[in-house]
């Protein structure tokens, strides 16, 4: 006798036990802490607050090691944290003009005020695998230079005084209106720029990587010039309602990415420079590259330029950058769907019968 | 004497700094076929597609008149009357077919289409009318269930045509629709819109920079350059006693016959 | 057929989950859905602690209707006990601590993926659907900016080119599950994958329907009593799926059947799909033996 398949509550209970164990893994080696990683794997962290969008070192660690690694889980389980989250209100737009610098680049001045400052890259080194990190090492202190004082001028900043350079607001948005706010209402298409650059910013690195890599390679062709990379810590302030003025609640770390691209102008508009930008917690330059990159593609529409490339494709490249619903739906493919396969089951088979009977019957 | 089909005026379609169409003002006659022509870059496909509702104009007016007196001005139909019209009363036939056909379905679902958004409900119904409809095209009704990318160039343009014609549209744009195909092709497809523009009494709107085409389809011309029109009249008149220069120019290159 | 009694919720989280806030968004979606059956409501999907895809529209809409003294029912391809249904009710259970039961009728909210039980329900209960893409044009026009005017001037042509082109290629409408529905002679709707032996009940329905769409962030809804036509021609009238076998279990002829591979030699076996309904006929069968 036939009985339905049972025991899929206790099935459920095993596998997560299971999980748990296999997570641990060999029980002889050390636990990893959520310390450890922290502030050993912090750009893997910074990458789980950004792309989770919420700014906790701490939870974003623990979402590390819970997840095994898996950055995506892990940007799941900060996003998940982030619904029960209160909302107190929106902080004021931060100054990145009076960030404290840890790192700057410009590829488009040699040098210019405020100077250029290296700060701890990959770029320059050579990708050779050290061993000497198999095991604890001691770490030479590195020289620090003096911090440079008052603000540091975008270089967006500079080509604007001398008009070459857009305006920092686009002329689609209002500057009188609120933003909008992507984890509050739902995105319907057409978005302005300010929605498209929360999707963004939460937009999986891998996927805006691959996309600002296609514009630089002649698919939606927009030669963009490293205007200004900055990393650094920033204040952030909030207006109390029962204050009524501006105070500073913290400092985040972030990194800001200016790109500069030629415009070759409209009949109301000189030719100029326009900006593409990006943000991103923590130190994040390849995604806040790729983003910067990716919003300047996204403006084609805006500029007048010709639509043609999946990177200039509004509702193609933010329905699908989302890393949490992109693997949630794959994923789910795992899922029984024998339902539908038995509705298909039943056609096929009646399809070929029917196939079969015309051609005994052409036969005949 | 009756009023115009179409007029429009004053037609102004700017595209940044560039101005492809500047002050075009023509009526269109029931029953009439107009010709533009023009090298290209000179702003006719524009121009048609700002008069066919595809693509909005800065400045001036598109009037089209309905049986009942009624005059419609283009720029002030909502969004669903605009598109309820261009499936209904008018049509276009795109120089490319593959922008005027759905290649992915059959042929038979491309003549439908305009069928079923006009509620027929009978399958049976739909199909035999795609069969007319084909046949009327000179098309074998055995390729019904055929995807148009099976088809030959000429065979997907005459698709192209009977998919537009089915709804009997009183007005039918066409931009350029032999450029692209053989001498011989363009021939057969050229007696077969002179044959269905007769039959149906269709009043035509022809972009084209072949004056052959012109010549045997249009009764009267309009010559464009650099967005403006340089000279207009009668079909014959135009080709035979050009007035301006450029045109006597376009006449000498062209017609060698 | 089990119920297991309300408990007390985990504290840690407010009741069903989502905050209150949350709950009078999606309520708001919910009441211009039923006023606009079938009409598709854009609304602020929260990221919800299972994956998208997996039932986050309908988790939302449960836990925005659901009160202390609900019943709830879950229930994936027509079984109560699938892994998906299992994990669903457990987080009901644990952040709202509702009764849940697997007797549809007891149940007065029922939420479902890819089936609607056999029994009929009634004015008292309220079926939640989970719903992965609630656009029934996305696969004959990818963009939403142009499904969206298709929806509002009625201009429906190429859903049944869509159904033209079934027939002239296979001879009939070979759409077996997400068939489309026109909802009061005006909305065209997905139905959510289920089969279309599940769209007559759809039709005239006691309950109140209700569909999420987590990921795609859309609400939609047939209030109970609405007209819902599937699309056909007049001679080519749609039609359900019918089985020659009967259900091995219960010996039902005129529920949806699941088929079961029994061995690597091509056997098989049918069984209902819907668990509940099997199982009450299993018991009524040895009852009427005895």
């Amino acid at each position: 006798m036939y009985v339905a398949v049972k025991g899929g509550e206790k099935a459920i209970d095993n596998a997560h036990r299971l999980l748990a164990e296999t997570r641990r893994g060999d029980p002889e080696v050390p636990e990893l802490s959520t310390e450890q990683i922290r502030e050993q794997l912090t750009l893997a962290v910074d990458r789980v607050m950004t792309e989770g969008s919420l700014y906790d070192r701490s939870l974003a660690s623990l979402a590390i090691k819970q997840a095994r690694g898996d950055i995506i889980e892990a940007i799941f389980l900060v996003r998940a944290c982030r619904t029960t989250l209160p909302r107190f209100g929106y902080s004021v737009p931060l100054d990145t003009g009076s960030m404290t610098i840890t790192r700057r680049v410009s590829a488009t001045y040699k040098d210019l005020p405020g100077g250029q400052v290296l700060g701890p890259t990959f770029d320059y080194t050579h990708r050779l695998l050290d061993h000497d990190l198999e095991h604890e090492t001691e770490i030479e202190e590195a020289p620090v230079a003096e911090p440079v004082q008052g603000d540091m001028p975008h270089v967006l900043d500079l080509l604007c005084e001398e008009g070459l350079m857009e305006p920092p607001i686009s002329p689609g948005d209002d500057p009188e209106t609120e933003p909008g706010d992507i984890t509050r209402d739902p995105l319907v298409f057409p978005v302005d720029r300010a929605l498209r650059l929360q999707s963004l910013a939460r937009g999986d690195e891998g996927y805006l990587l691959a996309l600002g890599y296609s514009t630089q390679r002649g698919f939606g062709r927009n030669h963009p010039f490293a205007g200004e990379i900055r990393l650094g810590s920033v204040s952030v302030e909030f207006v109390p309602e029962e204050l009524g003025f501006a105070i500073e609640i913290g400092e985040i770390d972030i990194t800001e990415c200016e790109m500069v691209t030629q415009f070759k102008g409209s009949k109301t508009t000189p030719p100029q420079f326009t900006r593409g930008y990006g943000l991103a917690f923590g130190s994040c330059e390849r995604k806040a590259m790729s983003m910067a990159q990716v919003d300047r593609s996204l403006r084609a529409e805006e500029l007048g330029e010709d639509r043609v490339a999946p990177a200039q494709d509004e509702e193609f490249v933010l329905s699908h950058c989302d890393n949490v619903q992109a693997t949630g739906f794959v994923e789910h493919l795992k899922l029984p769907h024998y339902v539908d396969f038995q509705s298909e089951l039943e056609l096929v088979r009646r399809m070929r019968r029917e196939q079969e009977e015309t051609m005994r019957g052409a036969a005949e | 004497m009756t009023a115009p089909l179409l007029s429009v005026g004053n037609l102004t379609k700017r595209f940044g700094a560039t101005t492809a169409c500047s002050g075009i003002s023509f009526d269109l006659w029931p029953g009439e076929v107009l010709g533009i022509v023009g090298e290209s870059g000179s702003g006719k496909t524009t121009l048609l597609q700002c008069v066919a509702g595809l693509q909005s104009a800065d400045e001036g007016s598109v009037a089209y008149h309905l049986d009942d007196g009624h005059r419609i001005e283009l720029s002030t139909l909502s969004e669903p009357a605009l598109r309820r019209m261009q499936r209904t009363e008018w049509a276009f036939i795109h120089q490319h077919p593959h922008l005027g056909l759905r290649m992915n379905v059959s042929a038979g679902a491309n003549i439908g289409e305009r069928l079923m958004a006009n509620q027929w409900q009978h399958y049976g119904n739909i199909r035999s009318e795609a069969e007319k409809w084909l046949q009327a095209v000179e098309i074998d009704s055995s390729r019904i269930d055929d995807l148009p990318s099976t088809y030959s160039g000429g065979m997907q343009q005459r698709l192209q045509i009977a998919r537009n014609l089915v709804s009997k549209p009183k007005l039918v744009f066409m931009d350029e629709p032999t450029g692209g195909l053989d001498v011989s092709v363009q021939a057969r497809l050229l007696d077969l819109i002179r044959n269905l523009v007769r039959k149906f009494g269709l009043s035509v709107v022809i972009v084209t920079h072949d004056l052959a085409v012109a010549r045997l389809l249009s009764s009267r011309l309009i010559v464009m350059r650099n967005g403006e029109i340089i000279e207009e009249g009668l079909t014959d008149q135009v080709l035979e006693d050009p007035q301006s220069a450029y045109s006597q120019l376009l006449v000498s290159s062209i017609l060698q016959v | 057929m089990s119920t297991e009694p309300a408990s007390v919720p985990d504290p840690g989280y407010n009741f069903a989950y989502l905050n209150e806030q949350t709950k009078k968004m999606i309520r708001r979606a919910l009441l211009k859905a039923i006023a606009i059956p079938g009409y598709q409501v854009p609304f602020a999907s929260r990221e919800m602690p299972m994956p998208y895809g997996w039932g986050t529209g309908g988790v939302q809409v449960t836990a925005s209707i659901l009160t202390p003294d609900d019943v709830l029912k879950v229930i994936d391809q027509g079984a109560d006990d699938t892994t998906n249904a299992v994990s669903i009710r457990k987080f009901f259970r644990r952040t709202a601590g509702i009764a849940t039961t697997s007797d549809t009728e007891t149940a007065t909210v029922i939420q479902t993926r890819h089936r609607i039980p056999e029994e009929p329900l009634s004015e008292s209960q309220i079926l939640v659907f989970q719903v992965p893409i609630p656009e029934p044009l996305r696969f004959l026009e990818p963009r939403e900016t142009e499904t969206r005017k298709m929806h509002a001037y009625e201009d429906y042509g190429l859903m049944h080119v869509k159904l033209y082109e079934d027939i002239s290629q296979n001879g009939h409408i070979a759409t077996t599950y997400a068939y489309p529905v026109r909802v009061e002679g005006r909305y065209v709707m997905d139905p959510s994958p289920t089969p279309k032996f599940d769209n007559p009940k759809m039709d005239n329905c006691e309950a109140l329907q209700l569909f999420g769409a987590g990921r795609e962030k859309r609400i939609y809804a047939l209030p109970p009593y609405t007209r819902v036509v599937s699309l056909d021609f007049e001679d080519h009238p749609f039609e359900i799926q019918k089985w020659t076998e009967k259900c091995s279990l219960c010996g039902a002829d005129d529920s949806f059947l699941d088929e079961v591979i029994t061995d690597d030699k091509g056997g098989r076996m049918f069984v209902c799909s819907d668990t509940d309904f099997c199982s009450k006929r299993q018991i009524g069968r040895q009852e009427a033996a005895e």
